[in-house]
């Protein structure tokens, strides 16, 4: 007798009904979806990512496309921890979905305090740690890039919460196995990998930059190599560490490639504004893989990887002179 | 707002620009004048995001009930000449009507419409909404040549007045939208004004309505890029109702539709360089030598 197969997964004590989630800054305020998408079908919703104070965001224009992907600033445009408490997080959760809070700051004290204000929050499931930003006290260009930092932030919220911490890795950063096993050590039940790496759009024929506070971030499909190079490196170094991978994964296929490479969960972002159901038929297309290969959850997906083909001279024919 | 796949029912050609008929009753009865339609482009690297069109048209009843129409300009880019390049019986993922419609005087009865361009395609909407409510509408349509304003003969039957001006001058008056307005307001006696062109006219037009006292709306045609409030790529800073601070407010759900005099034109779009008033003519950088 076989089990029977379900796409629940486990990340470190939250407990998701499937391993696709909506990626920071794409899953709305409680009201967007409504209508668009089953959100009790979602596995999580993390929120945009928010600040102690509000933020009114980035001059315009905020979005250009690119090949493969959209180049974005938004400057976390945010109504600040306590109206989105006593508001957006409430309208989220109302929604079905399990709701993840992404938290961002530049100082050490910013993160403590939204640590506290979340604890004891039914609605929060987990908190994701944005680390892609400006570190106002060591004034640094990005917050999470330098381990001591990364320890310090990481750690002070994991030892608060009470909820699972999810430490989201800045894109474009050398050494991510290193910054994930920082992480981890810190007391990060898991990483998120990665956030959208640095970019620039420019249009050539008006000879003008395309984003108002000039540099912006990459999203959408052309992230996907790197998202598995990062998740693969991190899920081999560090393999009982929940990794959740996030960065251009789009189809069914794009998130079994995650698996595959040793995810436990993957985040739909770009795919989401485009496709607002696009989290729903990313799991559906899970669920074929794992019906096609007579498997009985996401988890068996990981290891099962195999060198690529030998290259023999079937394939190859070597030519002659 | 829902979701359909909709069938082309036909498309035509209208100046320069591509008419699109589509069949999608649900989307077209709930459909009203400044909502749009966020229509996804097909699967490959050139197009990430959808494309976004007001509606033109939205039939709830007669032989062309549960149809929607949009226009496309397929000089904008790749994703709209994609677009204007569809054809009958072909299929479009559409998600509408987004975003905040223009509402309707309650007492106040003479409408002045302007438009630059494809953006006079909604206020045909409007118009015919407003005439059915008994309202007195007139319209001023512009466009750098003749081919670029949007149906101006189709315009008479909705309005009093036409007042038809061209960058050109290749049909009607030479110059633009801007320049009609305050003899238009004069002549029809406005009340009310509503338009849709580029931020950059509709400040100016702000600057007029505001300098003479007449509520107006405005609908911005800006870049966007869900379409349905994700994203927040789409904002205009738009004053708090007490005016002590703004906020950007999504053109896609909290606009496209908004109150001009509430809007921070300079916080958006830049402060207005500043003329000199006695500026001498700049002259001309002699050439280094040889013949341009």
């Amino acid at each position: 007798m076989t089990a029977a197969r379900s796409l629940v997964v486990d990340l470190g004590g939250i407990v998701l009904p499937t391993p696709v989630m909506i990626a920071a800054g794409c899953g709305g305020t409680g009201r967007e979806l409504v209508g668009l998408v089953d959100l009790r079908r979602v596995g999580a919703i993390v929120s945009r990512t928010i600040t102690v104070t509000e933020r009114v965001g980035a001059d315009m224009p905020r979005i250009a496309e690119s090949p493969a992907g959209i180049v974005w600033e938004t400057g976390l445009q945010n109504p600040g921890l306590d109206p989105f408490v006593s508001g957006e997080l409430l309208r989220l959760a109302r929604g079905g979905a399990r709701i993840v809070v992404s938290i961002g700051g530049g100082s050490l004290e910013e993160y403590v305090h939204m640590t506290s204000v979340l604890q004891g929050r039914p609605e929060v499931a987990a908190i994701e740690i944005h680390l892609s930003g400006r570190d106002d006290e060591l004034d640094r260009d990005v917050l999470g890039a330098h381990p001591d930092r990364l320890n310090e932030i990481v750690g002070a919220v994991a030892r608060m919460s009470l909820v699972p911490v999810f430490a989201k890795l800045p894109g474009g950063c050398d050494d991510v196995v290193g910054l994930a096993r920082t992480a981890v050590r810190a007391g990060a039940t898991g990483v998120t990998l990665l956030a959208s790496p640095p970019a620039l759009g420019l249009d050539a024929t008006r000879e003008r930059l395309r984003i108002g506070t000039v540099s912006g971030w990459l999203s959408g499909p052309a992230l996907k190599p790197i998202t598995l190079r990062a998740v693969f490196d991190v899920a081999q170094a560090l393999p009982d560490v929940p990794v959740i991978a996030s960065g251009g994964v789009r189809t069914g296929e794009d998130a079994v490639e995650c698996l595959l490479a040793g995810a436990w969960a993957v985040q739909v972002g770009t795919a989401t504004l485009t496709d607002p159901a696009a989290a729903v038929t990313v799991a559906q297309g899970i669920v074929r893989r794992l019906n096609a290969a007579g498997l009985t959850s996401p988890a068996g997906l990981r290891g099962r990887l195999r060198p690529p083909e030998p290259t023999g001279a079937e394939s190859h024919p070597v030519s002659t002179p | 707002m829902k979701r359909a796949r909709a069938e082309i029912l036909s498309t035509r050609r209208v100046g320069a620009y591509r008419s699109i008929t589509l069949v999608a009753p649900e989307i077209a009865e709930r459909s009203r004048p400044g909502q749009f339609l966020a229509i996804a482009m097909p699967e490959g690297r050139a197009f990430i995001l959808r494309r976004h069109f007001s509606i033109h048209q939205a039939s709830r009843h007669g032989g062309w009930a549960g149809t929607l129409e949009f226009v496309v300009d397929p000089s904008v880019g790749a994703g709209t000449g994609w677009l204007a390049g569809a054809g009958a019986h072909e299929f479009l993922d559409v998600i509408g009507p987004l975003g905040k419609a223009f509402s309707y005087p309650k007492r106040l009865t003479n409408c002045l419409l302007l438009a630059e361009g494809r953006g006079a395609a909604s206020l045909f909407f409007l118009a015919q909404e407003l005439v059915a409510r008994h309202k007195r509408v007139d319209m001023i349509l512009g466009g750098r040549t003749l081919e670029s304003v949007f149906k101006p003969v189709d315009a008479k039957r909705l309005s009093q007045t036409v007042v038809v001006m061209t960058a050109d001058g290749s049909l009607g008056e030479r110059g633009g939208i801007l320049d009609a307005l305050p003899d238009a307001v004069a002549r029809a006696d406005a009340e009310v004004v509503y338009a849709v062109a580029p931020a950059p006219t509709l400040r100016s037009i702000a600057a007029f309505c505001r300098e003479h006292r007449l509520p107006a709306q405005v609908a911005i045609e800006e870049r966007m890029g869900c379409g349905f409030g994700l994203c927040n790529t789409c904002v205009v800073p738009v004053a708090t109702k007490d005016r002590s601070a703004y906020e950007n407010l999504r053109a896609c759900v909290d606009g496209p539709v908004f109150d001009p005099s509430r809007i921070l034109w300079d916080r958006w779009l830049g402060e207005l360089p500043i003329v000199p008033p006695t500026a001498e003519p700049v002259p001309a950088i002699p050439h280094g030598g040889g013949e341009p």
